[in-house]
């Protein structure tokens, strides 16, 4: 087998596996539909604000309802005590507001 | 034309195990970059798809009270006022709050609920609370009220685990309970969700309710759903982090091709050229080089992304996400891939590294192929 033909085979089995990955990405938006429908209706029943991903925090909880924070709140050196934090930005809202 | 493009790429990957050591580092450290990066962008778009059709649950205008820059109870009085403005269909006051649970060190969202009609001393939890505390349906569970004594309570259901993404550490209580928990005066709530027969009242009613009661704070649904949409976006802290730790290591790669070849690499063109190659079969040559590295280095980069994204749940990622939490909810995304996305990133990282690959490999195949390999022999 000649190189080229090595390397070309490489490339199109790579290009096979995103396709089956984007064939499983598909199937899974399908299949999961009605999960998000419930997770939505859970939403509206409970009347909640906020996705569950981080809990450490009231503005890493519920960033869109928290109320405002500002570095070195939680300790004088701490610029920012959370590892989350530095994830997750501060609300639009408060960018809109301190523009307005 | 084919056959010789076929054998130019021949001689490249000869050229390519000549070095063997050195571009199958290059070949996992470039896969690991894209892979890292291709990460963070299916994570955060997944998140961001899942938020905007998930939150399009929730209320379409919340309304808090503001004292000293902190929200505060809010009285039961504004509920009224808000009522009574043209347009508004509903007000409902909410009650939440956090409660920490030192037997675990968890910080849980706790809410009272009417609609489930929960006996007085029984409580509903989610999936994360249930697997922290090893309980389930029967159990007792103990909550310090605001005295400090010891209140038990049943736990009547348990939220299904495929609610993690938006009720994992919820604890749903009677509203008696929870005020007799808290000690909180009927004449308060947490905050307001107010409806409107028409939604596109709300902007309008929000800053009705600004005009009249100036220590509030009016939340839109939309507000909370462009957050949401910038917290993950690219102006994330982390985000940036990592596309600069990108940027850099690209910048290197860049380098090292750009500021010039190996006297091995030299010697190696003018002996090519020597042999009667073309310019433009040289630079034929390292175009392959390059490509060869970079597209099997992105397709497979892309590859392992979506599996340790949507197959082994961001793994990499849990320590930075979780951070402090005690609970960390235990959630599946559903695969959301943005083209442009990807897009983007093949432009970041095939094409300047292809290209940084041809430029000093034509400074060194313009010259005369007697002068390099003298001075690199």
């Amino acid at each position: 087998m000649r190189k080229s033909d090595i390397l070309f085979f490489i490339i199109i089995l790579q290009l096979f596996s995103i396709c089956l990955l984007a064939l499983h990405a598909a199937n899974e938006q399908e299949a999961s539909l009605f999960r998000l429908m419930e997770k939505q209706e859970l939403t509206r029943q409970f009347g909640l604000t906020d996705l569950c991903i981080v809990t450490e925090a009231r503005y890493t909880r519920h960033p869109a309802v928290t109320d405002l924070h500002s570095a070195f709140q939680d300790a004088p050196m701490s610029f920012e005590h959370f590892p989350s934090g530095s994830f997750i930005s501060p609300p639009l809202r408060w960018m809109r507001e301190k523009h307005d | 034309m084919i056959e010789k493009q076929r054998y130019i790429i021949d001689f490249t990957i000869s050229a390519l195990l000549r070095r063997k050591g050195k571009n199958i580092t290059l070949l996992v450290s470039y896969t690991l970059v894209v892979a890292l990066l291709a990460s963070v962008m299916f994570l955060t778009h997944s998140l961001r798809t899942e938020a905007a059709f998930v939150l399009q649950g929730s209320p379409p205008l919340i309304v808090q009270k503001l004292v000293a820059g902190r929200f505060d109870y809010i009285p039961v009085e504004y509920g009224k006022k808000i009522g009574a403005f043209r347009g508004v269909d509903s007000v409902k006051g909410r009650l939440w709050g956090y409660y920490f649970d030192s037997f675990t060190g968890a910080n849980y969202t706790i809410m009272a609920f009417e609609e489930m009609s929960l006996a007085p001393g029984s409580i509903t939890i989610g999936e994360g609370v249930a697997r922290i505390r090893k309980i389930a349906v029967g159990d007792m569970f103990p909550v310090t009220n605001y005295r400090g004594e010891t209140i038990l309570f049943t736990v009547a259901s348990v939220l299904s685990s495929s609610s993690s993404l938006v009720a994992s550490d919820l604890i749903l209580m009677p509203e008696k309970d929870f005020r007799s928990l808290f000690n909180i005066s009927p004449a308060y709530v947490t905050d307001f969700a107010v409806t409107a027969g028409n939604a596109r009242e709300l902007p309008t009613i929000a800053r009705k309710i600004t005009k009249t009661l100036p220590d509030t704070r009016p939340i839109l649904r939309d507000e909370i759903l462009r957050t949401y949409d910038s917290l993950f976006s690219w102006r994330s802290g982390i985000l940036i982090v990592i596309l600069c730790s990108v940027i850099i290591a690209f910048l290197i790669f860049s380098w090292d091709r750009a500021s010039g070849l190996s006297a091995e690499e030299k010697y190696e063109i003018g002996i090519l050229k020597a042999l009667g190659w073309d310019t433009s079969d040289v630079l034929m040559m390292k175009f392959w080089e390059g490509a060869a590295i970079s597209l099997t280095s992105f397709l497979g980069g892309l590859v392992l992304a979506y599996v340790h994204v949507f197959f082994a749940s961001t793994t990499l990622f849990t320590p930075v996400l979780k951070g402090w939490s005690v609970l960390y909810p235990d959630f599946r995304l559903v695969p959301a891939i943005d083209a442009f996305q990807v897009a983007a990133l093949f432009f970041l990282s095939v094409v300047p590294y292809t290209v940084a690959t041809i430029i000093p490999v034509w400074r060194a195949a313009t010259i005369d192929p007697d002068t390099v390999m003298r001075a690199y022999r």
